[in-house]
């Protein structure tokens, strides 16, 4: 038997993935896992066999990552699907499926780099064939180099609206419209934490620039009222929203024909792996909404528990690699191989890098903060859940008969107990709890965490399972 | 709209043209691109029936494995379309 791993770091996206070349480069012996074939995470996803010939600045990163991953004493396990996170005496247990079956791993620490999960707000028809969510159009765009379709309507908010409007557009696809919840204002406001990153401003620029030299249609504080479709998408109806982003009742609605319609409002946190675990969290918009709650240096309530990246509250990719860095010395401190001081040495500047690169990402976070308009204005028959089919009319007679937690909720709808495990809907739901009740998200409060983490085969789970070594009591003697 | 449309051609080098059965149909696809991008390539968007466990099924919605819509029977068993890179020969199942 090998020796007792120090950390095992769950997830190789930019966060993930410094975590462990860092703690490799300070002597740990580290297991890296993800469930995609390279590391990169969905920012810097890449498709093996696909290959843009002009790089982008995404996959210039990626490539980064990939090559510091390479020259390290990282052992890189991708291809494993992590379905229960377990936490024993001095150590952490992590079951994971691969090709060929059951694995599981087990070190001292765990690091938890799971990224964050895309924000669905439901509308009428969002549940249509031809619908898909902007971080899905943006794996397909950047990983597939493929178009959503030829006349494709991207809705929502937040930065991914211009980045997917304008890969569209470069791809040679067209976009019918953009539809942004925010007025053109909103993303002037925060333009302090913008300037802390000229790079991603320029981006940002560029693509803007794109769009206007295209023509794109830009509506700016408007929504999607319905996706229409017979039943694959062929248009969506606007409407504009006031002053508050509440949808006007009688306001005048537009229709606009299309092949496709990639929608999204910015990101949540995965809190699935620290939610399993019973570690603290909290409620607050700013960082994306439910995140686990962190110390300066990316330490859980659980000892020997950290998560970076935006996993701890979204900031972004560029603040990523820091925070990943501060946890590996975390956890070199906490196995006790350095120094207090010596750890606070190392720490100190990369703290004050993270914490400089996340006013950028916590300003795209706001601008993706969508006001409750949109929630107060979902049709009673829309679907909220998609795995479980249960509408808001459904949520709404839950509320009406009691329930006030999303826990509640869900036992009596159903409501995020299909096998996406709620990523897609309870958000939404919470929402809707919290705006019926009267009460703030922290009194709605999460699901609880159970395994499996993600749909695995039965036989999987049940494959180290062995009959024999059943303990059977004796039979007591007369 | 034809099936290549969808692939951006200018300046993207892609694996060798292979095919694979979906349904009974036989899809062109290049290897190494995810089934649920091949698929919706192809023009599928969704099947006709009815599923009687999970969401309805889409060929893509978020495509990196959480919403469980594009799960399909490849050569019999149950995965994430857009989890599988396409290989020559698949044998593709939308009905569960």
């Amino acid at each position: 038997m090998s020796a007792m791993i120090d950390v095992i770091i769950l997830g190789a996206g930019p966060a993930g993935a410094a975590a462990a070349v860092e703690a490799a480069r300070r002597g740990l012996k580290v297991l890296l896992v993800d469930e995609a074939v390279a590391a990169g995470g969905q920012v810097y996803r890449i498709a093996p066999g696909i290959r843009a010939r002009d790089a982008t600045p995404e996959r210039e990163a990626g490539d980064a990552i990939r090559a510091s991953l390479a020259a390290s004493r990282v052992d890189a396990r991708f291809g494993h699907r992590v379905w229960q996170v377990e936490r024993n005496a001095a150590s952490f247990a992590v079951h994971t499926v691969n090709a060929t079956g059951p694995v599981t791993l087990t070190a001292r620490a765990l690091i938890v780099a799971g990224g964050a999960v895309e924000r669905h707000i439901p509308i009428d028809g969002w549940d249509r064939p031809g619908v898909m969510g902007l971080a899905g159009a943006t794996v397909l765009l950047k990983a597939q180099c493929m178009l959503p379709g030829r006349d494709v309507v991207v809705a929502g908010a937040g930065p991914l609206l211009l980045a997917v409007a304008a890969g569209i557009v470069h791809g040679g696809g067209r976009v019918a419209a953009v539809v942004d919840l925010q007025p053109r204002s909103r993303w002037l406001r925060d333009w302090r934490s913008l300037a802390s990153r000229p790079d991603l401003l320029a981006r940002g620029a560029r693509w803007m620039a794109t769009l206007l030299a295209s023509r794109t249609p830009m509506l700016h504080g408007s929504a999607l009222r319905r996706i229409e479709g017979d039943p694959v998408v062929s248009a969506v109806v606007v409407t504009r929203l006031d002053a508050v982003g509440a949808v006007v009742a009688d306001g005048v609605e537009r229709t606009i024909a299309c092949d496709a319609v990639c929608l999204g409002f910015g990101l949540h946190p995965a809190t699935d792996i620290t939610r399993l675990l019973g570690a603290a969290h909290a409620f607050d918009a700013a960082h994306g909404g439910w995140h686990v709650v962190t110390d300066e240096h990316q330490s859980t309530s659980i000892a020997g528990l950290f998560v970076c990246g935006d996993a701890a509250g979204i900031a972004g990719a560029a603040a990523a690699p820091w925070s990943g860095r501060v946890a590996a010395v975390a956890v070199d401190r906490h196995l006790g191989r350095v120094s207090a001081a010596e750890a606070l040495s190392a720490v100190t500047p990369m703290v004050a890098k993270r914490d400089r690169a996340a006013r950028f990402g916590r300003a795209m976070t706001q601008v993706a903060e969508g006001g409750d308009g949109i929630v107060l204005a979902i049709a009673p028959e829309t679907p909220v859940c998609l795995c479980e089919q249960v509408s808001r009319a459904t949520i709404d007679a839950a509320v009406d008969a009691g329930a006030t937690t999303l826990s509640e909720v869900k036992s009596a709808t159903r409501c995020g107990m299909g096998p996406c495990g709620g990523r897609l809907c309870e958000d939404a739901a919470a929402r809707l709890i919290g705006l019926r009740t009267g009460t703030t998200r922290a009194a709605v409060g999460m699901a609880t965490g159970r395994p499996p983490l993600r749909p695995v085969a039965l036989d999987h789970l049940a494959g180290e399972f062995d009959y024999d070594a059943l303990p059977i009591a004796q039979p007591s003697p007369l | 709209m034809t099936s290549a449309d969808l692939r951006i051609a200018e300046g993207v080098e892609r694996g060798p043209r292979v095919s694979f059965r979906c349904d009974g149909r036989e899809v062109e696809a290049h290897e190494g691109e995810s089934l649920a991008a091949a698929l919706w390539a192809s023009g599928l968007r969704a099947d006709a029936g009815e599923r009687t466990e999970g969401p309805p099924f889409r060929v893509l919605f978020c495509a990196m494995g959480v919403c469980q819509q594009c799960v399909v029977l490849v050569d019999g068993v149950r995965v994430e379309a857009c989890r599988v890179p396409v290989r020559a020969g698949l044998d593709v199942r939308t009905q569960s």
